[in-house]
This record gives C-alpha cells, structure tokens and sequence, in this order.
C-alpha cells in the first residue's frame, strides 16, 4: 500500500516568498485534522510540531504505525481535547511527511531537490501554515499550541499573523536559537554529512541511504532531549543484557543499546536532507533580530492571550529563555500567564506523561475557550 | 474570604489594572474580576498556586518579586497589591520602590509585630514570638524583616512615600489609623492595610 495514501495534502497555489529569496507556488502542505469544527469555526487550534515531528499528533500514525507524537496531550479528555476543539496540525515545508520537501521532484528539472532545495525558515513554515486557515475559512484560531521548534512557529505565526488567534502558547522553547543549539544542530549535520552515503544530498539517485550519519545525529540530539538525572534514574550504569563488562565496543551499557535502538528507529521514518534542512531553519530562527533587537514589538500588534510554560530540567530551551519571552510581553502590557513544570524528563518533557503539564495545558485552553 | 481581602477590594476603583503580587491562589484576583471589573494580573513563587490560578483561569506568572517586578515598565498598572509578604524580602524598601514604579498606586498589607499578644509573648517568655499569623519559630520563618504599624509609618518618612489611607483590622473590625490614634492602634491591631503613593 502506498503510504501517501493516508496523507491528505493541500495544494498551495499562491505564490509563497521565502526568506532566502526564491518563490515557490503549487507546493503541496501535508496535514491532518482531529475532532470537528464546529458552526461558529472558532474552535480549531493549530498545533505546530517540532524538529522531528510530522502532522500526526495523536492516534496511531498510519505511516510508522507508532502513537502520535503529542498522543500524551491530544486526543479525547486529554489536554487538547478532540471532542471540544477541532485540532490541525500540518507537516512543515522542508520536511518528509509529505510537504514539499527535499525529497520531492524540482518540476524544473525533474530531478529530486536534495540539498539544490531552498533553505527554509521558521517565517517561511508557518507562511505556507497559515494557508490552511482559508482552506477551512477559519477567521480566528482558538489556539496556536508547539513546543520546541512548534513553539517557535507559534511566536512567528502571531507576529505575523496577530489577529488569527486568541490564545497563544508556546511551550519549552527560545525567541531565539543559542549558540548551544546552533552547535547542536551542526553536530548533527556533520553526522550527516560525514556519512559517505550522503553524496552531497543525492543519496536518492543512488539508493544508498546516510543511515549511519542520520543515526549519529539523531543519537546526539537525543541526549539533549533528556537530562542527567533522568538517564541516570533511568539507565545508570545498568549493563544490557550482561553481567559483567565485555571489554569491547559492543553496547554493554543500556544507555548506549538505548541510544542505538533511538537512532535506528528514527532512519526508517525521516529524510536525513529534511533534517539537514528544518534544523538550519532552526538556527535562522531570530524573532529578537527581525524586530530590530526588541522582542516586544514582534507581539505589539496582538491581542491575544499568551500562556507561555517551561520545564525545570529542560537544558535545552532553558527556563530562562521561556522566561525572556514572558519579559518581552510584559513589557507592552500582553496578557501572559507563565509556569515552570517541575520534571526530571528534561526538554522532552512536553512530550511525555508529565501531569502537572498536562493538567496545567489543559486547564489554561479550557478556561480560556468557555471565557471567550 | 478573608476580611483583608474585602478591604483591598473595596480600596480599588474599578475596571482598573491591578498587579497582586504574591497573588496565593488567586482568591483575591478572583473577587476582583468579580466584583469591580479589574483586568488583574498576578506574581507567585509556588508552583502548585500558580497552577491552581490557571485553572481558574487568572493571569498569572511564576515569579518572584524581588526579580520580576523590574520586568514591568512604569506605571504599567493602577494599583500593586503586597499582601503580608513585605516582611520577607531581603529588601523592603527596593520593593516599595519597585511597588512605586510599577504600579500608580500600591496597597501593601503587615502582619502587626507590635500587637500586644507579641509583646507580651516575648516579655513573659523570652523567646521569639509565636502568634496565629506568625505561626513559625525564629529558625524556619520567611518573616526576616518583621515590623510594627508605627515602623511602617516611620519607613514611609525615611523612604519618601505618601501614605493615602491607612487602615487597622482588629478583631474583623476595621478602622481608620490617625495620627492621634496611632498608638493604641498599634498595640491592638493584628494588621495594617495601607494605600501608598510615589
């Protein structure tokens, strides 16, 4: 069965600018849809999702057969509730779930883009999102919702888009990529890059995938993901499989065994020249540098309200930078609500079974939608 | 609620912008809303009262006064409310001053150390005071910077600020705080509610 099948896709005939200069139209945006829009259409929230996601939050993606990557927070009852909000989430331009992406054919030649696909940005990703707004004749979201690089497109979708909705959050996430996160991204990339299979992007002509490459890197992001006190709960120095050391270089640790089982998982489901791609889309991320160093002007238009929550293990997109954010908007008077999570699951926190989280997701949405 | 908490309300005007800082679990913020139609915003340091605010749907950061109030530019709302916390920061009078800034007007409320019961806690058994609203010993209390009504009077002369309104609660009784009668109010009130001006 062609998996594309299971993917709804709209065509986006409107010329689309992008920040690197080139124009792009007739691009196809993957994307699904969970609950209903109801008579008045001011339910829907647009979930944006991370590096590595795609537009199958919740349920089980048709695609990997796994559960969606929020499925802790969408779906029936849950944070984001499917029985009260009608929930969009669309894969981003650059990625490999079926939006246009370097996997696809350049129309112009007829070959596949590879790293000849123009470099995407954050502004150019929810630019090509915020198509599917007409396509739904949606006036005004309830809700933008992401986390990590979803909560970034949440801050450019409301600076560019100040009256399309009500309530906005971003969760475990920066106005702007540290130095940290652009050597992290770029460690990745040389893993890539570094793999002889990649052949410079084209890796689709000669059938020879950059597994090791992309696993490397998926392996290294990984760790950032969690934090030190959760390995250690989790793994310690526990040995896998074994009883004693093997004086080798086979995984004894089941960290390692851990890491190695994340990184092969992850080939068989991403396109290592879209992680190339939406990982330098993070990097470009500047929302501070786009309003010329005052990241209160990027929200001074808006109206909406903000609920911005951040993790107290996350080293990644620390509390402080979530915080600078809350800063940002108090300073013009914004309507913002901010809370750190307590939880030891570091920066994936938003992503798992953390209920002070979920609980706390769940009650700001739903307060706000029945105060409308 | 809380007799205070009907005095502050009843202190601010409505549909004005009101800052609590410290704000608990929201009860205050909530009767505003309620009651006089203020766009309220709320500063708390615990985690779990933050998350109690949320669920009921009141703006509030996680926070704490001494370092996020300077977030907030001048004069960015009609009245910062400081309920019996003064006594906790390790700077009173950069808070006052922050209070100031941020806020046109502030409301600050003090546990009185000089009722009588305090006094004569102290007289009679020598050791630190314990009272029903200061219920902790000298070695775990957050109270650091514990004062009377009459001291507060005297700060606002040493720090410069206007005193608008004072007020005593003794007993859920209220009543004015004059110069004349600032003595006995001291002896006998168990709080002091003030409304202060740059």
């Amino acid at each position: 069965m062609n998996i594309k099948e299971n993917i709804k896709t709209l065509v986006i005939k409107k010329p689309l600018k992008l920040d690197c200069g080139k124009t792009i139209n007739n691009f196809p945006l993957a994307y699904e849809t969970y609950g209903s829009l109801n008579k008045n259409k001011d339910n829907a929230i647009l979930v944006f999702h991370a590096l590595t996601g795609d537009q199958f939050v919740t349920g089980i993606n048709p695609v990997t057969k796994k559960d969606g990557w929020w499925s802790y927070a969408v779906g029936p009852n849950k944070s984001i509730d499917t029985n009260k909000y009608f929930v969009i989430c669309a894969n981003v331009i650059g990625g490999c779930m079926g939006s246009f992406g370097p996997s696809h054919k350049n129309p112009d030649t007829n070959k596949i883009y590879g790293t000849d696909f123009p470099v995407i940005t954050i502004n150019d990703m929810v630019n090509a999102q915020v198509n599917l707004l007409d396509h739904f004749e949606i006036k005004k979201l309830f809700s933008v919702v992401g986390g990590s690089m979803g909560g970034m497109q949440v801050l450019q979708f409301i600076s560019n888009y100040p009256d399309k909705a009500n309530t906005v959050v971003p969760i475990a996430c920066t106005s702007n990529h540290s130095a940290q996160n652009i050597a992290f991204n770029e460690l990745g990339r040389q893993a890539i890059a570094s793999d002889h299979n990649w052949s410079d992007g084209k890796y689709l002509y000669n059938n020879t995938l950059p597994d090791k490459g992309l696993s490397v890197a998926r392996m290294a992001a990984h760790i950032t993901y969690l934090s030190k006190k959760g390995l250690q709960e989790k793994f310690g120095r526990k040995l896998q499989e074994r009883d004693a050391l093997k004086f080798g270089f086979d995984a004894d640790f089941q960290i390692e065994s851990y890491l190695r089982y994340q990184g092969s998982v992850f080939v068989d489901r991403f396109d290592a020249n879209s992680y190339l791609y939406i990982t330098r889309a993070m990097d470009y991320f500047d929302l501070v540098k786009q309003f010329d160093g005052n990241l209160s002007n990027a929200f001074k238009k808006t109206k909406a309200k903000f609920f911005i929550i951040s993790f107290t293990s996350d080293w990644l997109y620390p509390t402080q930078e979530n915080k600078d954010i809350v800063i940002a908007l108090n300073a013009i008077g914004a309507d913002v609500g901010f809370v750190e999570i307590k939880s030891d699951k570091g920066h994936d926190s938003f992503l798992l079974d953390v209920p002070d989280f979920l609980k706390t997701l769940k009650n700001f949405l739903d307060k706000s939608y029945s105060e409308r | 609620m809380k007799t205070e908490y009907k005095i502050i309300v009843d202190l601010i005007e409505e549909k004005t912008r009101v800052l609590d800082v410290g704000c608990d679990d929201g009860t205050l913020m909530e009767s505003l809303k309620k009651d006089k139609n203020v766009d309220a915003r709320g500063i708390e340091i615990s985690k779990d009262k933050v998350q109690i605010c949320v669920s009921k749907g009141l703006t509030v950061i996680e926070g704490n006064a001494e370092l996020d109030l300077k977030q907030f530019p001048n004069d960015s709302f009609d009245y910062v409310v400081l309920g019996q916390t003064l006594q906790a920061f390790v700077n009173p009078e950069i808070v006052i001053k922050e209070l100031l800034r941020v806020g046109k007007k502030a409301i600050i409320t003090i546990p009185n150390f000089g009722h009588w019961k305090v006094r004569l806690n102290l007289l009679i058994k020598g050791t630190m005071p314990i009272t029903e609203s200061l219920p902790n010993d000298w070695y775990n209390t957050p109270n650091i910077h514990m004062c009377t009504i009459k001291d507060f009077v005297k700060f606002s002369k040493i720090i410069n600020f206007k005193i608008f309104k004072s007020l005593a609660l003794t007993n859920k009784n209220i009543s004015n705080i004059t110069n004349s009668n600032l003595f006995y109010k001291n002896l006998f009130a168990e709080l002091g509610i003030f409304l202060i001006e740059k």
